[in-house]
């Protein structure tokens, strides 16, 4: 497959969604035939970008909007998921491998780097006033273009 | 409302056999923290034995719950070990660093014999 496809959902800032915004983007980037291993990884990035959004871009209120876009160029796939919550005051320590500004919550302090990991770009924007927005991409190395 | 995550407890002897099925992440997490820790400081349980082969999904949330019962485990003088992962649950252990802390089965049966080992 090729050429050009864009997908855009926005929903309440509630944790029941952040398994329908894994499943979604998985069934959107199915296009691109991935292997099973690469539909997880887009999952869990998903789920990592949603579940910070929901924790620390509202800090657990349900009232927000979370925004999860994907977009299909040839064969890469490009992400961005975007609140407009409470921003992240110091970015490169978030980045931080089992950092959390929120221990008291039990987190692991590993969503930055899983989505690092599993992504070939990785960018993030983020202002008090405006919110967060990750960008990120991948190519997947369809497995119909292996076999031809 | 149905939960996309369930949790079986089964008691062996001194250890709690903890089955994970479905999707571990922020939403479930909480159902797994209530009711490992439930059953950790009302029975009388030693070690744990998480046994993740129908386990099919898990973000860095259900690490997150699962180094916490780590700790809980651990603080009370016992062992916590995991058996049967799928690959992509197996690779976030790996990331995380978990994977050298806890110790890996393939079943839940060596799993509970490593155990009777140590005890």
């Amino acid at each position: 497959m090729s050429g050009h496809n864009h997908m855009k959902l926005s929903f309440a800032s509630r944790s029941e969604n952040e398994s329908f915004a894994r499943v979604s983007v998985a069934a959107f980037v199915s296009q691109l035939d991935p292997t099973l291993e690469q539909l997880d990884e887009i999952k869990t990035v998903v789920s990592e970008a949603v579940t910070n959004a929901i924790i620390h871009g509202y800090d657990g209120r349900t009232d927000g909007i979370v925004t999860v876009e994907a977009e299909i160029d040839g064969d890469t796939i490009s992400l961005s998921v975007s609140d407009q919550g409470r921003g992240i005051e110091d970015l490169d320590l978030a980045r931080q491998p089992l950092y959390t500004s929120r221990p008291e919550l039990e987190r692991s302090g590993m969503g930055f780097t899983i989505m690092e990991n599993f992504m070939d770009e990785f960018d993030v924007v983020s202002s008090e006033a405006g919110g967060t927005s990750l960008r990120m991409k991948k190519r997947i190395e369809s497995k119909k273009a292996l076999f031809n | 409302m149905k939960m996309s995550l369930q949790v079986e407890l089964e008691q062996q002897r001194n250890v709690l056999i903890v089955r994970l099925r479905g999707e571990l992440d922020h939403h479930t997490a909480d159902i797994v923290r209530f009711k490992m820790e439930d059953a950790i400081l009302r029975g009388r349980c030693d070690h744990v034995v998480l046994s993740l082969k129908d386990l099919q999904f898990m973000d860095s949330s259900g690490l997150g719950v699962i180094l916490g019962r780590y700790k809980l485990i651990k603080g009370r003088g016992g062992k916590m070990v995991v058996c049967d992962t799928q690959p992509s649950v197996k690779r976030l252990f790996e990331l995380s660093g978990l994977f050298k802390i806890l110790s890996f089965y393939d079943s839940e049966r060596s799993a509970v014999a490593g155990l009777e080992v140590v005890s």
